[in-house]
């Protein structure tokens, strides 16, 4: 009961302090938690063993369908258009998801790199999408209402955090349930849950479509977000920065990647004010530093127990 | 005396409160301790983590000392000359280069298949625990497989230098079409980072001149098609599956 409560009140405060913030900082965590959700679906495939370098596949699917729908279809509806980008994406993760299951550690790593080049590829190859620019999106309405400029972000920030959030409380839910649990089982070993009679294949592949969503959602979000998508979404660079972020933030608890792409994002922002030559260097020693004195992620300055000697 | 004042810096730094400052020396030795267990909990993830993070921090190390402006080393490109083979011409350059690889891979072939380290070191890909048991130092063999790794790394950088112009990110690239290639090769097999090579060269030259639409993803293409009919890659061998 207890982190269900607390997101709920993480919500509700994050929800009123929404207008006092100042501009930068709710775009900020705009960005951080569409960044957090496609963290939060890996948080559920790492538990389960999958560690995905491709989840800018979905995270790209999600924003061109958003993207698409916007220019194509003339839906600006915010709501419609992240549910579009979840359903396009858990719909090609289902059926990807019957090969992707098979596959384990590096392989599987590799493989989902792989898919996730092509479409980038292919984004960069299509004049039609605008190539390597990619296009803009015209503002979000609300329920057929479109706001001024200053509200509409609000909003969009209102709606990533209501979005996250419930997301993380459902991904709570999950993976203290038979499947999440058996999920964890698989990591350990594989061969035993078969012999128990569980299916590997399926709780892996419902693990899949899980990441697939939640990261076809962030793409949907940070598109509508930002106002503008590139073919960079779904590049291998971007897979591997949610990979780095879930192990930083520590896969222990839901709430560590919105967590963790928060601090991530900030660091990221500050050092690229105020040092632009070396930015790369300073997120590089920030993620050092987590590594050596936070073994367990950064979520473990939250956690009750501190488990000593719990590396990694 | 200064470790146990490092130790007060990291936990500061860590902000940890566990209570340390309680039993500063204790706390340095508990840390140090820890330390020396993480080192030989290598954890693959971690791994990738660790040298991502200083990737970043080199890259932009490279930028500070020699600056963001292009470097050229033509030099020994030029001054080999070009040789007639098969009445095509190539650079002597390319052809050294050949050969250095055929040589760099037969020495690592021999080196992991018929010298007593080699197989110590394939004795701890193939079970770390069952290895430490027997004496093994895991530790070093790690560390020297490291070192080795990284100083191929820099002679492939140095032997490339002269047929590109260097700049600052080269690096990145070279990252994944690594992996990609010991992927499609099958792991731990030499003959198989040299296949796998080959056919990543060649579809992607062959991309080039055949369909230049497809360049940008040709190599990833190969690696989905090669992992969805042999999923260890072409030379991998199944792995055993624990119980």
């Amino acid at each position: 009961m207890r982190t269900p409560l607390s997101l709920a009140a993480l919500l509700a405060a994050l929800l009123v302090a929404g207008p006092l913030m100042p501009s930068w900082l709710v775009f900020l965590l705009t960005v951080a938690f569409a960044k957090g959700l496609v963290v939060l679906g890996l948080l559920v495939m790492m538990r389960a063993g999958l560690v995905s370098f491709g989840q800018g596949l979905y995270y790209g699917l999600g924003a061109y369908a958003a993207g698409l729908a916007t220019n194509l279809l003339g839906v600006t509806d915010a709501i419609a258009l992240v549910a579009l980008g979840g359903v396009v994406s858990a719909a090609s993760g289902y059926v990807l998801g019957f090969v992707m299951a098979r596959y384990r550690e590096i392989f599987f790593a590799m493989l989902s790199l792989a898919l996730s080049m092509i479409l980038y590829g292919i984004l960069v190859r299509s004049a039609a999408l605008g190539s390597t620019d990619g296009f803009n999106l015209p503002p979000p309405s609300f329920f057929g209402f479109a706001f001024d400029g200053q509200t509409s972000r609000l909003l969009v920030y209102a709606l990533t955090t209501v979005v996250a959030i419930g997301s993380a409380m459902a991904l709570h839910r999950f993976i203290n349930s038979p499947a999440g649990v058996i999920g964890e089982a698989i990591l350990t070993n594989e061969i035993r849950v078969e012999y128990l009679g569980t299916s590997v294949t399926g709780v892996l592949h419902l693990t899949y479509v899980i990441g697939a969503t939640t990261a076809g959602v962030g793409g949907a979000l940070i598109a509508i977000a930002a106002g503008h998508i590139d073919p960079d979404l779904a590049y291998w660079t971007t897979s591997g920065e949610f990979v780095f972020v879930a192990i930083l933030s520590g896969i222990g608890h839901v709430a560590a990647p919105l967590l963790g792409t928060a601090v991530f994002e900030a660091v990221r922002s500050f050092a690229f004010q105020y040092s632009p030559y070396t930015w790369q260097m300073v997120v590089g020693i920030s993620m050092l530093a987590v590594i050596l004195f936070l073994p367990a992620g950064l979520w473990s300055l939250f956690a009750r127990r501190y488990r000593a000697g719990g590396a990694a | 005396m200064s470790h146990v004042l490092i130790i007060d810096a990291a936990n500061v730094v860590g902000s940890r409160p566990d209570g340390w400052w309680k039993d500063r020396a204790g706390a340095a030795r508990r840390l140090h301790e820890r330390l020396l267990v993480a080192d030989t909990s290598y954890d693959e993830i971690v791994l990738v983590l660790v040298t991502y993070a200083a990737f970043l921090v080199f890259e932009d190390l490279i930028k500070l000392i020699w600056g963001v402006d292009p470097y050229f080393a033509y030099q020994p490109y030029e001054l080999l000359g070009r040789v007639l083979i098969g009445g095509i011409g190539f650079a002597v350059y390319d052809v050294g280069l050949f050969g250095l690889a055929i040589v760099i891979g037969v020495a690592a072939w021999w080196a992991l298949e018929r010298t007593r380290s080699g197989k110590l070191l394939r004795a701890v890909i193939h079970d770390r625990e069952i290895s430490t048991a027997m004496g093994i130092n895991v530790a070093r063999m790690f560390t020297a497989t490291f070192v080795i790794g990284a100083m191929l790394g820099a002679l492939g950088g140095a032997i490339t230098a002269p047929a590109i112009s260097v700049v600052p990110g080269i690096g990145v690239d070279v990252i994944v079409l690594a992996f990609a290639v010991s992927v499609i090769g099958g792991l731990g097999s030499v003959a198989g980072a040299a296949v796998g090579a080959l056919v990543v060269g060649l579809a992607r030259a062959c991309a080039v001149h055949f369909l230049p639409e497809v360049e940008l993803f040709v190599i990833y293409a190969v690696m989905a098609v090669v992992l969805a009919f042999r999923p260890q890659g072409l030379f991998g061998r199944p792995a055993v599956r624990k119980i």
